[in-house]
């Protein structure tokens, strides 16, 4: 999809659903429609696949004018998710994930494997699952067929109406993460409307920020938090959205790497004049394989002969450079750390985080985007 | 993508066939009852001895039979397939302001007393098996268009958007989405509309049309209570086996996915 541009009017009289939106969305991106109900979002999307006709304006997939299309082939070319998952009671599993597929003539046989593959996608075992009703799965298993129902027929674009709106919060994380993984590979467009500021954040590539059926701001979700356009935005997203963009940015990006590292068997003395360097209240120390085995403190390591093992403090807690600061700033709170060492996946020391560090790659980024 | 395992349900299945299985006990301790009673009857008419009384009808039983099946059978037919299409029309949306209005007035119909209906056919349509089948058809397509009208208008709208979303034709989206979802409560409508007609047929001997009212009629007038039975008992039983047939049709044909007795 190279150009999604959309403007609309008025409808009877009066009531303006949406009102003059333009955007354009790169192919494969996530793009988030945000905002308080009854704001448009949702119209908007389903101009995008006919089920409301626009009242002027055009929209484009890929360069083509949708407005040319039959609206029925059309939509048999966009997945389509809703919030209230709408799996057909009458009609199996397996069959509910071939609608599309049957709808567009493919052989029995092929729709039925390709049912099988999207089962095993989403970690639910086609031979168990393949002949069950929907009233016998669970919701969070109800939306992953909902999901790989709209992945059928393999659409280049997918709308998706707050689909994971009616789960339970634990498995709502679970299956947002399963859906990144699965986009991550599948690399489809999808315009996916939510209200839930954290989702769009967790989902999105870029998000739309709509208002009375206006477009009020389109961007990354990272310059959003930087940058919102008006009062309205930053109304929004929160006083808190400096938090929010805590969730945004590695460990990676954040972490100081540029000190001295201290080992068991260093004197304490080679410790302070480290810290002293630093500047830093507190240093990680490391064992033989380069994991941190203790923390040294400033005034652990004054006026003392032993060496720094002797002196440190036990390590409470450590960050994997791939989380994000969020969890890295719920640690650092939780355990009383200044200073959080970061380690990779064997666990050796790759840096640390700090408060200034967190700080200053949140106002890098605001400054990037 | 390891999580589908950890909320594998269990639960509903086993609830929904304990409600199945008890709904079929149910349906067949009702049938064994009838027997129960039939047979307690069948005694009573053999100790008064009025069972060979009977049997002496047994050769208009048979061909009462056929014309009280005939009567039944053809009027409910006819009468399925008017109501569904009815019934179905009602429910588009281009009727959504005026199918109450219509339903009432359908209603309104159902309160005039069937042998009004029976008299009011015959003066119209003469005597004999038309006006019969006729009259009988009038007083059995009500339910079903109520219950047509009432399963297809209860076919939540989120699986129709997702039908059309997903780029259904409005045909499609009828016959693969909302009519096989409204199935068991047309079914439910149908199986109510046979035990009327089903009842209500006896009357049609009244115009001319035969069935079994003429033994029971007949009886009635002579004051011979073996003729009535040789009429009422074998009424009952088609009533009784029309409506666990219809029943079993329904539990069948009905998709387990929306069938609550399966």
């Amino acid at each position: 999809m190279e150009h999604l541009t959309k403007i609309f009017g008025s409808r009877e009289r009066g009531i303006v659903a949406v009102d003059d939106v333009s955007f354009e969305l790169p192919k494969g991106e996530i793009c988030v429609l945000l905002g308080p109900s009854g704001c448009g979002k949702t119209t908007t999307m389903k101009m995008i696949n006919r089920l409301i006709q626009p009242t002027s304006g055009t929209v484009f997939i890929d360069g083509e004018d949708t407005s040319a299309v039959d609206p029925i082939r059309l939509r048999r070319s966009i997945g389509y998710v809703i919030q209230q998952i709408g799996l057909f009671p009458n009609k199996t599993v397996a069959e509910n994930i071939c609608v599309v597929p049957d709808l567009l003539g493919w052989d029995r046989r092929k729709a039925r494997s390709r049912a099988v593959e999207l089962l095993e996608l989403v970690g639910m075992p086609p031979a168990t699952f393949m002949d069950r009703y929907p009233k016998e799965l669970s919701g969070g298993q109800q939306q992953r067929v909902g999901v790989i129902r709209a992945l059928a027929a393999d659409p280049p674009v997918m709308l998706m109406d707050e689909p994971f709106g009616a789960i339970d919060p634990i498995n709502r994380e679970i299956i947002q993460d399963e859906f990144l993984r699965m986009q991550g590979a599948l690399k489809k467009t999808i315009i996916f409307v939510s209200h839930d500021l954290n989702e769009a954040v967790k989902m999105a590539n870029r998000i739309a920020i709509f208002r009375n059926g206006r477009l009020e701001q389109f961007a990354t979700p990272a310059e959003l938090l930087a940058r919102p356009a008006n009062d309205f935005v930053a109304n929004f997203l929160g006083s808190d959205r400096a938090l929010k963009r805590l969730a945004l940015v590695s460990v990676a990006e954040a972490m100081l790497t540029d000190f001295e590292i201290i080992h068991e068997d260093d004197p304490a003395a080679r410790a302070e004049a480290a810290l002293r360097a630093s500047g830093l209240l507190a240093l990680p120390m490391v064992d033989a394989e380069g994991r941190p085995s203790g923390m040294l403190a400033q005034g652990d390591v004054a006026q003392t002969q032993a060496t720094a093992a002797e002196c440190s403090r036990p390590v409470h807690a450590t960050v994997q450079i791939s989380a994000d600061l969020r969890n890295a700033v719920a640690l650092m709170f939780a355990q009383d750390m200044p200073v959080l060492p970061c380690v990779d996946q064997e666990g050796r020391l790759k840096g640390i985080l700090t408060w200034r560090s967190i700080v200053r790659s949140l106002s890098v980024r605001g400054a990037d985007s | 993508m390891m999580h589908a395992d950890a909320e594998r349900v269990t639960v509903p299945q086993v609830g929904s066939a304990n409600f199945a299985s008890a709904r079929a006990r149910l349906d067949g301790i009702g049938f064994l009852f009838l027997l129960v009673f039939l047979l307690a009857l069948l005694s009573w008419a053999w100790s008064s001895g009025m069972l060979p009384e009977i049997l002496s009808y047994r050769e208009d039983i048979i061909y009462l039979f056929r014309q009280h099946i005939e009567l039944v059978v053809s009027a409910a037919v006819l009468a399925t397939f008017t109501a569904i299409p009815i019934g179905a029309v009602l429910s588009r949306p281009a009727f959504r302001g005026s199918s109450e209005l219509i339903l009432q007035i359908f209603n309104l119909s159902m309160t005039i007393p069937t042998l009004a209906i029976l008299a009011l056919s015959m003066s119209v349509l003469g005597i004999g098996f038309a006006p019969a089948v006729f009259g009988l058809w009038a007083m059995t397509i009500l339910p079903i268009i109520r219950n047509t009208y009432t399963g297809l208008r209860a076919v939540s709208p989120h699986l129709i958007e997702a039908a059309r979303g997903m780029g259904m034709t409005p045909a499609q989206v009828f016959w693969r989405v909302e009519l096989p979802n409204a199935l068991f409560v047309i079914f439910g409508g149908i199986r109510i509309a046979f035990s009327i007609c089903v009842g209500t047929a006896p009357l049609a001997f009244l115009i001319g049309a035969g069935g079994f009212g003429e033994l029971i009629f007949t009886g009635i007038a002579l004051n011979e209570t073996p003729m009535v039975l040789a009429g009422a008992i074998p009424t009952a039983l088609i009533a009784v086996i029309t409506d666990f047939l219809i029943g079993r049709v329904q539990y069948h044909l009905v998709p387990r996915g929306i069938n609550p007795l399966r």
